[in-house]
């Protein structure tokens, strides 16, 4: 391995991973903005112009308030909870392909981590072990509470998993690779032999299940049932308080971006936006381009979490397992019945 | 049974229909509505630089008032106190000096004065007891505080201001 | 070789944790962490998807359920039950004979003579999918009704009523 590999792979990942915090931070703040917004309000103001330091402000007062351990707790695994949380939510952006290949001078400089081949498998397999933070949270805490709160994201997580792998599957027949960085490319432009090229045009029912069960597995609303605060004071993290709490409620942020720019990336074209080959520009500049109009994507996406957060309210726990096994399974079952037969008649005229 | 006034009416609970069942449709239409509340108009009064517009009956802080030569009204006659549900109000009464007329306007004043704001529940009972029209329920909101003392008024924070010659 | 060295350190002692852990779920972290070395080993032997299925299935799902019921159950040594010493023998016994068959078997298949890959890209998507899907399709197959097979029996054992069924 050359060093300028390396340099350039540390820089990638740090650029990457402190985006990924200032996103997360700054999506505290918008959440809270959108909901004052829908809600006739106007949301935080008062920390800088429209409230622009808010998050910090926010981390101090996590930074300063008072760390509790509850006595009856398990104290190893009640710290070791939030950061595996935290790490689990964040590692999942290593593999997205943030654009397309920049040339500097004659190196060619990949803006994706890692380059794997069962990049959207790692995913999955992240996805599922984001679960671990919020059980391990739950059991250590040695509150009813919380244990009801970890059982349920436990049981949520997996059925959707399901249904989300099933929905992927369908993808992976249309697609023919499970590299994120062939899937992106494969959507080049936005129309493509007669057809658009990115796959939300060939898969709409199964971006429908992908992104329902992305919900679920984020905990966000109207999937939150593991922090229901209305019946489980605040599930998992009842007993969390100062920087540990922090971690969680970040690590729902992260996972939010996470999971955004995953579906833009599967469904939506990635960096990919309509006319890049059309409008005579340079690589370089395409791929900057790519770029933002990627974020643009994650961002538009983001809004759509708490824009459903805020419209939607908490599905009943039988109505999310029957949503779930009943609904979303057969429904991702029967999509890749039909793009197989899709696939086959496409394949024989 | 037979309904008395004829405005009973009976719902019917109709099974779903596909379009209710899939429950897309009205999500989409709940999106719709929150997307349209953005841009609405915001309700929020911004307080302690805003304030919101009290009616002509509203009753906040008390205070003490004077007459039109700047005198102190209260003759501590203790109506107020025996009125007040509350037990909100103690006085302690002084005879007034040569010399004091600009002050007092009667001979016998307040010398201390003491309303407890965590006591009072502002029913503006007070203000119709007082003979000499000097307390008035026209001030602002009560404001937050530490400490339970700083809770209990006394004349410094009730008079009025003096009136500028 | 020295990483695999680690990494198979790792794994033995991982695995005794797992079994000399008191507290169950200590057991099934121990037993997590143990699987994430397993599937160290898959990458190290180029075998990509074994590596990552083993993460989603075991790592992501089963362990998630084991967790999930022992934390329900919360054992710990007061609400053990007492294992007659009979149990225990019956226990040791049963292990040897897997330990007896399992060594048996490898020493039949020759395994333990070291394992050259012909491909050394076997481990990855595209050649484990045209494996299966070529050469060991019947297999592939009957294998997936044993497991549909083994869902209704679970589903049956579940159901409260069978006669109903
Ligand atoms: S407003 Fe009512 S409660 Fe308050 S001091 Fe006057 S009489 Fe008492
Ligand atoms: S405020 Fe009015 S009622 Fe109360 S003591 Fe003074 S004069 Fe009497």
């Amino acid at each position: 391995m050359e060093l300028t590999f390396v340099i350039e792979k540390v820089v990638l990942v740090s650029v990457i991973f402190l985006i990924t915090l200032g996103i997360a931070a700054y999506s505290t703040l918008a959440e809270r903005k959108i909901a004052g917004y829908i809600q006739g309000r106007v949301g935080p103001h008062r920390a800088g112009p429209f409230g622009v330091f808010q998050p910090l402000a926010d981390g101090g007062k996590m930074f300063f308030k008072e760390e509790i351990i509850p006595s009856q707790s398990n104290p190893f695994l009640f710290i070791a909870a939030p950061c595996l949380a935290l790490l689990t939510a964040s590692i999942g952006s290593a593999v997205i392909p943030w654009g397309q290949d920049v040339t500097i001078g004659d190196r060619v400089i990949q803006l994706q981590v890692a380059n794997i081949n069962v990049g959207i498998l790692y995913i999955f397999g992240v996805v599922s072990l984001g679960v671990y933070g919020i059980m391990i949270a739950g059991w250590s805490s040695n509150n009813k509470y919380s244990l009801m709160g970890s059982v349920r994201a436990a049981s949520q997580n997996i059925s959707y998993e399901i249904a989300m792998g099933l929905s992927l599957i369908a993808l992976l027949m249309v697609t023919q690779t499970l590299s994120l960085r062939e899937i992106a490319e494969q959507q080049n432009g936005f129309w493509q032999n007669g057809w658009f090229s990115w796959n939300f045009f060939c898969q709409p029912i199964g971006f429908l299940i992908f992104l329902v069960c992305s919900f679920a597995e984020c905990n966000r609303t109207p999937f939150d049932l593991p922090e229901s605060e209305n019946e489980l004071v605040a599930g998992y993290h009842t007993e969390y308080s100062g920087f540990k709490l922090g971690a969680f409620l970040f690590s729902e942020y992260i996972n939010m971006f996470v999971s955004s720019a995953v579906m833009s990336t599967l469904y939506f074209g990635g960096y990919n936006f309509p006319f890049m080959n059309d409008l005579g520009l340079s690589a370089n500049i395409i791929a900057v381009l790519g770029v933002l109009f990627l974020f643009a994507k994650i961002f538009f996406f983001i809004f759509f979490f708490m824009w459903i957060r805020w419209t939607v309210p908490r599905f009943r726990y039988d109505q999310l397992m029957n949503l779930g096994w009943k609904v979303l399974i057969p429904l991702s079952i029967a999509n890749i019945v039909v793009t197989g037969i899709w696939i086959t008649v496409k394949d024989l005229l | 049974m037979e309904s008395l006034s004829n405005r009973k009416k009976v719902l019917e609970q109709k099974p779903m229909s596909f379009g209710e069942k899939i429950y897309l449709p009205s999500i989409a239409k709940g999106l719709a509505i929150t997307f349209k509340h953005i841009f609405k108009k915001r309700e929020t009064i911004f307080y302690p630089e805003e304030l919101r517009p009290m009616s002509e009956n509203w009753r906040g802080l008390h205070s003490l008032k004077r007459d039109e030569n700047g005198k102190e009204r209260c003759t501590a006659c203790g109506l107020c106190a025996l009125a007040c549900p509350a037990e909100a109000i103690t006085m302690e009464a002084a005879e007034r000096k040569k010399g004091e007329e600009n002050l007092y306007r009667e001979e016998k004043y307040a010398a201390v004065y003491e309303i407890n704001m965590l006591r009072c529940i502002f029913c503006g009972l007070c203000e119709e007891a007082c003979p000499k029209e000097a307390i008035y329920l026209d001030g602002p909101f009560l404001e937050a505080d530490y400490l339970r003392k700083d809770f209990i008024f006394g004349k410094d924070k009730l008079v009025e201001e003096p009136l500028k010659p | 070789m020295n990483l695999f060295y680690f990494v198979a350190f790792l794994s033995i002692f991982f695995s005794l944790l797992v079994i000399f852990s008191k507290n169950p779920v200590y057991s099934v972290l121990y037993l997590i962490v143990t699987f994430f070395t397993f599937s160290i080993h898959y990458i190290l032997l180029n075998a990509q998807f074994l590596a990552i299925v083993n993460f989603i299935v075991y790592m992501g799902a089963i362990l998630v359920l084991f967790l999930y019921v022992l934390m329900l159950l919360n054992l710990n040594k007061e609400s053990e039950p007492m294992k007659s010493n009979l149990l225990k023998v019956v226990g040791v016994i049963a292990g040897l004979c897997l330990l007896l068959t399992v060594a048996g078997s490898l020493k039949l298949l020759h395994a333990s003579d070291p394992v050259l890959l012909k491909n050394p890209d076997i481990g990855l998507v595209r050649n484990l999918g045209k494996v299966l899907f070529k050469e060991f399709l019947l297999p592939f197959e009957v294998s997936s009704i044993l497991l549909l097979s083994a869902m209704v029996g679970a589903v049956l054992l579940a159901k409260k009523d069978i006669t109903k069924v």
